[in-house]
């Protein structure tokens, strides 16, 4: 546990320069600064340590920085997304308080790798701390000559800044944060053309989760092999999981891919006295709910998740016992879709208000047999038929929520309450 | 309209940007302007950042109604920023802000009669290992229970 992201979490001051380099810290930097590690041999242990990117989408890292045009001329960009919101997730920012050396470093390479000289580290704007520890950690960066133009002579440059956001869900798509960290609202552009291509300022750019970039360095410090051989095939590596809830111990926790997740559960302290396990988030809000059994089953892995009928996301465990009524809970998650949602696309846009209107019928009392079916008709037009990915994510706990919980929305629309005793 | 402190602050984050590029820092002049107003912005507010950055009027506009961190209203000296996402619900958050309201008198959209606090509800902070929690300013206070609100009540002057 806690091998690669956290891995000085208990150390004195885990998150300073003289912590990181005891540790094996910049290394890996410092060898590209002196001319003995290529680009090509960098791209090679990525892939091989199969990194897939960890802010939920779970694209190969390896290959995404592969698809930048390294030699092209003009000015490219590394991005990376700290933006973390989906509901659920709160592990960046421990990367950010407690590591933000690795983020610094893992940046400093991805530009190496792909011909970028600058980069921008988009946080949310409610991340005050984790923005003044990681400001904190580029200043020591920038004293210790490890950034800049012509670093140690070495000819290689990189600029790294910060730049806050401001509230808006939305902003952790990568092509909303573009538009966000151009000055703009951040509504998602079309893709084609790809930010690899067209990206920052229109120039080509790569945007990754803070995780994956903090993970890199030891990566290529300890092999790609060895990073892959933690996890379990099509899994590379170790993950941080935020497990909450109905959980006597939440907490981040960096494990290797692949732990059952009832080991997991067992980390987290449990379930509370008395309680029972009915249901589990497994990858954050805008990942399918599963029922205890299901959940019981999976490995925490990007395969075993699917097999049970959700997706790892972005690691994000949301634990609910047999107090929980999830008519109730998928009407909070429906707000905050109807909430976030930035208005572009019509579907998105008017459904998730629909969503939001007809559970808050059903939570009054004033619900009908039919709005089960206008739900999931409404899901469905939004599911795929939107620009960005927000919109799925506001359907697939709709349509997961009715799915396996059918009864309790037939029986709060019937009784006008919900049929949990202890609601909460 | 914006002082020369705030100007001053306005260009640090500018530097950050490409020449050229400097509408990229509109929405951390917005929020610096916003801190000088006592928190709200105004109209005459977003077009002297606007004009400050050299950008559409309707641009810095729409940033300051998109993004969920500016207040078109005035607000408290301390606005306490509760999340009620699925996390923090689990964990009671509904009934702490209840609490809240009663203990402080001030529903949640609203500002207390001394100007003191106002109460928002706001979706996921990214802090839910630490559900209960809410901001305020740029602090987070984790793990809430009635007793720690009152504390940190009686510490808000």
């Amino acid at each position: 546990m806690n091998e690669v992201c956290f891995k000085n979490i208990d150390k004195e001051n885990p998150s300073s320069l003289a912590t990181y380099e005891a540790t094996g810290g910049y290394s890996v930097w410092r060898k590209i600064l002196h001319g003995e590690l290529s680009p090509e041999a960098i791209l090679g242990e990525l892939k091989t340590s199969g990194l897939r990117g960890r802010g939920g989408a779970g694209f190969p890292t390896g290959l995404k920085w592969s698809f930048m045009p390294r030699n092209q001329d003009g000015q490219k960009y590394v991005v990376c997304n700290s933006d973390e919101g989906e509901p659920g997730t709160c592990k960046d920012r421990d990367i950010l308080r407690f590591n933000p050396h690795s983020v610094i470093e893992g940046m400093a390479i991805a530009g190496y790798v792909m011909g970028a000289t600058v980069g921008y580290n988009y946080i949310r704007g409610e991340f005050m701390e984790p923005y003044y520890r990681f400001e904190e950690a580029l200043k020591e960066a920038y004293d210790a000559g490890l950034l800049g133009g012509d670093i140690g002579d070495s000819e290689v440059n990189f600029d790294l800044h910060t730049h806050l956001g401001a509230g808006a869900y939305i902003c952790g798509e990568e092509t909303a944060l573009l538009e966000s960290l151009e000055g703009k609202k951040g509504q998602p552009r079309f893709k084609p053309p790809f930010p690899a291509n067209v990206g920052l300022y229109g120039m080509p750019t790569t945007i990754n989760n803070t995780e994956s970039f903090a993970s890199v360095p030891d990566i290529l410090a300890r092999g790609g092999q060895w990073f892959a051989d933690l996890g379990v095939p099509n899994s590379g590596g170790c993950k941080l999981f935020s497990v909450t809830g109905h959980v006597t111990k939440p907490a981040n926790f960096e494990i290797p891919m692949g732990t059952p997740f009832s080991e997991l559960l067992k980390m987290a302290g449990g379930l509370r006295e008395g309680r029972t396990l009915k249901a589990v988030i497994p990858g954050g809000s805008s990942t399918p709910v599963l029922p205890a059994d299901d959940a019981m089953k999976m490995t925490m892995d990007y395969d075993s998740i699917e097999q049970v009928g959700s997706m790892l996301g972005a690691g994000s465990v949301i634990v609910m016992d047999d107090t929980t009524c999830m008519v109730a809970a998928l009407t909070r998650l429906a707000h905050f879709y109807y909430d976030e949602s930035c208005g572009q696309c019509t579907p998105c846009r008017e459904g998730t208000g629909w969503m939001y209107r007809v559970l808050k019928r059903i939570m009054d009392g004033q619900g009908k047999i039919q709005d089960l079916d206008l739900l999931m008709s409404v899901q469905d037009k939004i599911m795929g038929n939107t620009i960005c990915a927000l919109g799925d994510a506001a359907a697939m706990p709709v349509e997961s929520f009715i799915r396996h919980f059918r009864h309790e929305f037939e029986y709060y629309i019937k009784h006008g309450k919900s049929m949990v005793e202890n609601d909460g | 309209m914006i002082s020369e402190q705030a100007k001053q602050q306005i260009d640090t984050w500018v530097a950050k940007y490409p020449a050229g590029y400097q509408s990229s820092a509109v929405m951390e002049a917005l929020k610096i302007v916003q801190a000088e107003n006592d928190g709200s912005l105004t109209s005459e507010l977003i077009q002297a950042v606007a004009d400050y950055l050299e950008m559409p009027v309707i641009s810095a506009h729409e940033v300051a109604t998109f993004y969920e961190n500016y207040n078109h209203k005035p607000v408290g000296k301390h606005v306490i920023r509760f999340c009620h996402n699925i996390s923090c619900m689990l964990n009671g958050a509904d009934d702490l802000i209840s609490y809240l309201e009663t203990k402080t008198g001030v529903k949640t959209g609203e500002v207390s009669e001394d100007g003191l606090v106002s109460v928002k509800k706001v979706e996921c902070l990214g802090a839910c290992v630490g559900a209960p929690m809410f901001q305020i300013g740029d602090q987070y206070y984790e793990n809430l229970t009635p007793q720690k609100i009152d504390e940190i009540l009686d510490g808000l002057q």
